[in-house]
């Protein structure tokens, strides 16, 4: 519970901190070592009556200690200085979605947009945000402090137009590391989807009526919907059409149609809204076989047309099969042999409509092609095993 | 990011002496220089982790048939190309990255300070990952 709070006060407290200081790098630091003192005090001593203040005082004072041994180590007079004479404070003005777009910025490569947007705009610790990319804890503090001094170089940290698409970029980057991951494993593992849900949900609560947001949380909660379902007993991997479709998370479903519904019927249809309706309709699905796959090739025509993306070309291809035959899919997966020359995806997708023809012995050719080409391992099991059963 | 092992073997081909039998000095240098990169490597944000290794002579092969009682064979080994030197683990964003990285260890200075021009292996790390569903 405590650590929730934390999580949501977070970005606040930051806003808060960047806004009357202007250096949003040290800022972040004081933050971080308010939410520590927080998360080890309160458990003990109680959550204060107003925990947003106390972790606003104590972040100032992190800052303020952190200036003073600055200025001994260097002599830093112009950080003292702005300690001296801070900014009017702006009152309740929430800073999250200025944070994200900080956090967020294009200049940035994900590698160090991601784990910056975790820690300042998600409140979770370095060590966490290692623990969940399986690196060092120094190395990931790295991607932090140099992103920072990215951000620093570019100016004044709210002055600067945000770019809603690369917020949304890195969401959909994140909630894609937890969903693909292995889980389990590392004892303090955060879920990395369940954050970037939960960020999504954050951004989607300041920008209720952008509909490319909506979409994309939509497309999450969908997708997350089929969690329980997608992972045998052993972790290896359960196709679509294999899973039991009655462990679906009826709610999220349910939740996710209602947002890509509301979404599309405003107009100005991005994206992330097509890949959410494209989700929608297998979600609704009771069965394999009451899959629309008519609309669904009706949405990746028009997906399509938005994106050069060579999977939704291969998407399509497959939607092509399920409606006009395999011989439909497989000629417009002709088309992709070279944009995807060597990609494991197109050949297990030319393996799986040749099966679909009834051409067992094709089928297994390129199911053998894609398992020797996938670097991922359960996938590679699930290859193998279509070879065998071929 | 995708991570990569960077793998160093040893490679009899070049004829090289062992780096006990080094000049003090170009042992130094060549330490010196794999230590640049891990550095460099740490706060770029890359590195995982590393290790340099004993040297053959310190190996040992183990065969078990998982009955018998195994067959242990110490080093050194007439096969020495078999064996690894060290590695490091890195975390990049391209092959292409991995493979600059792996360029520069290669080119590590032996003895008299000329690069050894080492085999490097870069092998990516298959990742227990779900992937995408069909």
């Amino acid at each position: 519970m405590i650590e929730g709070l934390l999580r949501e006060l977070a970005p606040q407290v930051l806003g808060v901190l960047v806004r009357r200081y202007g250096d949003f790098a040290s800022a972040e630091d004081a933050v971080q070592e308010a939410l520590l003192a927080a998360a080890t005090h309160w458990p003990t001593e109680g959550v204060p009556d107003n925990p947003r203040g106390w972790l606003i005082q104590t972040a100032v004072r992190k800052l303020t200690d952190l200036y003073r041994s600055e200025q001994a180590r260097r002599r830093r007079e112009d950080a003292a200085g702005r300690l001296e004479t801070p900014q009017p404070d702006v009152g309740d003005t929430d800073d999250t979605l200025a944070l994200l777009f900080l956090c967020c910025h294009p200049a940035l490569t994900p590698a160090s947009a991601i784990p910056l947007t975790l820690r300042a705009v998600g409140g979770l610790t370095t060590a966490e945000i290692a623990g969940a990319f399986l690196v060092p804890e120094a190395t990931m503090a790295q991607r932090i402090s140099r992103a920072k001094a990215r951000i620093k170089a570019s100016g004044d940290p709210f002055a600067q137009p945000g770019d809603l698409r690369s917020v949304l970029h890195v969401l959909y980057l994140i909630f894609n590391e937890g969903y693909t991951s292995s889980r389990g494993e590392g004892l303090h593992r955060v879920e990395l989807s369940d954050e970037a849900i939960r960020l999504a949900r954050l951004l989607h609560r300041l920008k209720p009526d952008d509909g490319e947001v909506a979409g994309l949380l939509a497309l999450m909660l969908l997708t997350d919907a089929r969690r329980p379902a997608r992972t045998g007993p052993g972790g290896e991997l359960i196709p679509l059409a294999e899973q039991d479709r009655t462990l679906w998370n009826r709610s999220l479903i349910e939740e996710g149609v209602a947002l890509t519904l509301a979404a599309m019927s405003r107009g100005a249809v991005g994206e992330y809204q097509l890949q959410a309706a494209i989700t929608a309709c297998h979600d609704e699905a009771e069965r394999p076989e009451d899959t629309d796959w008519r609309q669904i090739l009706g949405l990746y025509v028009l997906l399509e047309r938005m994106t050069a993306n060579p999977m939704v070309a291969l998407n399509r291809a497959i939607a092509a099969a399920m409606v006009h035959g395999p011989a439909a899919g497989l000629r417009l997966l002709d088309a992709l042999d070279e944009r995807l020359a060597g990609h494991y995806r197109l050949d297990a997708v030319r393996a799986h409509l040749h099966e679909l023809a009834g051409n067992t012995e094709l089928a297994a050719k390129h199911y053998r092609a894609a398992a020797e080409r996938t670097t991922n391992l359960a996938e590679q099991r699930y290859l193998i095993s279509k070879i065998a059963s071929g | 990011m995708t991570k990569f092992l960077i793998l160093t073997k040893y490679d009899e081909t070049l004829g090289l002496e062992p780096m006990s039998k080094w000049a003090p000095e170009d042992a130094r240098a060549h330490a010196e220089y794999q230590m640049a990169i891990n550095k460099e490597l740490v706060d770029s944000g890359e590195w995982v982790e590393g290790y340099a290794l004993t040297g053959p002579e310190l190996a040992k092969i183990v065969v078990s048939d998982g009955g018998t009682a195994p067959v242990i064979t110490d080093g050194p080994f007439p096969e020495a190309k078999e064996l690894l030197a060290g590695y490091q683990m890195v975390d990049v964003e391209s092959l292409d990255r991995a493979l600059e990285i792996a360029a520069r260890v290669s080119a590590a200075p032996g003895p008299g300070g000329a690069p050894i021009g080492q085999r490097i292996e870069v092998r990516q790390v298959m990742a227990d990952l779900l992937g995408c569903e069909l």
